[in-house]
């Protein structure tokens, strides 16, 4: 167990982009940590760069009290679980788990204690004479999850780890990983592209875009107050809808129409931010009422979203599924729920 | 496998005629007919014929020279095998380390396999030619006295050089995709479970590349049996004293120079009954062991 410390980390490939920067991070002893960002952002280089297997270009990167920067993978202490799992396709389960506490020379009596107990923890018990092509993909998910548990590392480190499995079994794997991390209180960094995953795994949320750092926070947090344009339109399902839309004498301006937002005082145009859960339908004709023109409906069940335009911009609404619809909707909205950014810098504005 | 289904009977035939046309013709034909001439003996003049049974068989149970070629055709295919695929795998690691440059030295060490054995050998010839190579000056300056064509072991060192050096180029195309398909994940998680760059080779890499290994093993010991005449003929001749002498190249001697037919041909039925029992033994090994 250990905290870990990230400065104004920086990777550069040679000759290219920076792939991350200027990161700055402390993780507490215990925590569960979730890089989230789309594909390239730099999170897993971020995860890479902490394990060991990526050279850090600037900064620095502490494991407990030791800077790690110039220490090999094997000796920061940490075990990483992989996207493909990574396990050893010539050895049986028992070996694989085995190999990484053989290595470091211990006695036989405590590796085989180990093993039975992560064996036991895990419910793979039964497998472990097994070799990993003959486990299902669940299997090998918890094998790879055994591997790192019994090292007992000072924390655990996770790419995508459950990206390849499907949607159903996925969502079980999820709880029994965070399950597991609370019983183990070993600190945790889990990089995934999924914000569901990540909103319900975390502790603290790290919003990643093209390698920089959007926002830190409880998923809540993020959630309920998202800093960029960015982390509004990345985290929550269905995605925010942002609209662009101008301030005229205090108020939201959205084509032409002045809505019952309050612009925070300033000039220039504004992204005006609002859930599709947040509106709600209103008696056609309400002040301040947007007006969609609808153009489909996806039905969910519970919920149904209708999607259309808004003074020629798209917006997503979710309403009840008995609603009776027309061509347009009339949509009434919270002014407490509008999220207002900078148009130019894409940061949130009060 | 993906079946077609022909409604014309014939057809099929038609269609694999000109190979089996082919196969037949330079394979199964002589095949055969080495296999018949085994059993006969010629005079000198192909004037008279008689049937002897199997006595070409056993008269190369006692022979001295052929039992010789033997032993000289097993350290000769071993030390081919080996030396080709060790240098091969070593090659085949460091352009796996390579990121950027990986393809420029893949495509200049793959050349050695576009040049034909005769040449092969001869280059060697002339770079170990006691008067006029360069080896053997160097040699010399070390306080070595090369000269193959007195010295067995050094005739012996020259042709396994030679042989071998055109088959690496072979080898490490094979080991370098076999190295390439080992997913990076698999050393990054021996790295971080704690096993140093020899132990990971030795734990992961290498199990892994087992079925490349075992095939580029029989690949590289009937390349030794049968492929190289021409490295022999271009360099020693079998020579000095018969201790480069192998199997196919005694072969050729006994044959076409001795004109012993009969002998020749049972040796060349051996050394087919060779190559067709280390074929079996390489697919039912393979099929086995190359899925884990």
């Amino acid at each position: 167990m250990a905290t870990i410390a990230l400065q104004d980390l920086g990777k550069t490939y040679a000759g290219g982009a920076p792939a991350v920067s200027g990161v700055s991070l402390d993780i507490a002893d215990g925590e569960f940590v979730v890089l989230v960002g789309p594909s390239g952002c730099g999170k897993s280089t971020l995860l890479r760069m902490i394990a060991g297997l990526e050279t850090i270009t600037t900064g620095q990167v502490r494991i407990g009290s030791r800077v790690v920067n110039d220490l090999e993978p094997a000796e920061r202490d940490i075990a990483m679980v992989f996207q493909n799992y990574a396990l050893y396709p010539h050895m049986t389960v028992r070996q694989n788990l085995a190999y990484g506490l053989k290595n470091r020379r211990m006695a036989g009596a405590e590796i085989d204690r180990r093993v039975a107990e992560a064996a036991a923890i895990l419910e793979i018990a039964p497998y472990l004479d097994r070799k990993p092509r003959q486990l299902s993909g669940g299997q090998r998910q918890r094998v790879a999850m055994g591997r790192a548990i019994v090292r007992e590392p000072a924390a655990f480190l996770f790419d995508e780890p459950l990206s390849n499995l499907d949607a159903k079994l996925r969502v079980t794997m999820r709880g029994e990983i965070r399950q597991l991390q609370r019983r183990l209180g070993t600190t945790s960094v889990y990089v995934t592209h999924d914000q569901v995953e990540a909103m319900t795994l975390a502790d603290r949320l790290v919003v990643l875009n093209k390698g920089r750092v959007e926002q830190i926070g409880a998923p809540l947090e993020v959630y309920r107050q998202p800093a960029t344009v960015f982390v509004a339109g990345f985290i929550g399902a269905p995605a925010m809808n942002l609209l662009n839309a101008a301030r005229e004498g205090g108020a939201v301006v959205l084509g032409g129409q002045a809505l019952a937002v309050a612009a925070p005082p300033g000039a220039g145009p504004v992204v005006l931010g609002l859930r599709a859960e947040d509106l709600h339908p209103a008696s056609p004709g309400t002040p301040g009422a947007l007006d969609l023109a609808v153009t489909h409906v996806e039905e969910l069940g519970a919920q149904r979203l209708v999607h259309g335009h808004v003074a020629g911009q798209p917006l997503v609404a979710a309403v009840t599924a008995d609603l009776a619809l027309a061509d347009r909707l009339a949509l009434g909205l919270n002014p407490r729920a509008a999220h207002l950014f900078d148009a130019t810098s894409g940061r949130r504005l009060a | 496998m993906k079946r077609a289904v022909f409604r014309n009977r014939l057809l099929p035939w038609v269609l694999l005629a000109p190979q089996l046309a082919v196969t037949f013709v330079f394979f199964l034909w002589p095949a055969a007919q080495a296999g018949w001439q085994s059993f006969l003996r010629e005079d000198a003049f192909g004037l008279k014929t008689t049937f002897v049974g199997l006595a070409n068989y056993s008269r190369l149970l006692d022979d001295g020279e052929y039992l010789n070629a033997v032993g000289v055709t097993a350290v000769f295919s071993v030390s081919v095998a080996v030396l080709g695929m060790s240098v091969a795998l070593l090659l085949a690691l460091a352009v796996d380390r390579m990121v950027t440059t990986a393809r420029g030295y893949t495509t200049l060490l793959v050349w050695p396999y576009a040049v034909a054995p005769a040449i092969a050998g001869l280059l060697w010839w002339f770079i170990f030619n006691p008067t006029i190579g360069l080896m053997p000056h160097v040699l010399g300056l070390m306080g070595i006295d090369w000269d193959h064509s007195l010295n067995g072991n050094q005739a012996m060192i020259l042709v396994v050089i030679a042989a071998a050096w055109k088959q690496i180029s072979y080898n490490f195309l094979f080991f370098v995709a076999g190295l390439q398909s080992i997913p990076a994940s698999l050393r990054e998680a021996a790295a971080i479970d704690g096993a140093g760059p020899f132990r990971r080779f030795l734990t992961i890499t290498f199990p892994l590349l087992a079925p490349t290994s075992f095939f580029l093993l029989v690949v590289n010991t009937v390349y030794a049996l049968f492929d190289t005449f021409p490295v022999i003929d271009a360099t020693t001749e079998g020579g000095p004293a018969q201790a480069t002498n192998i199997l196919v190249y005694k072969v050729y001697v006994d044959g076409f120079l001795g004109l012993n037919l009969g002998s020749s041909a049972a040796q060349s039925v051996v050394l087919m009954a060779v190559v067709v029992a280390l074929t079996v033994v390489q697919f039912r090994y393979v099929e086995r062991r190359v899925e884990y």
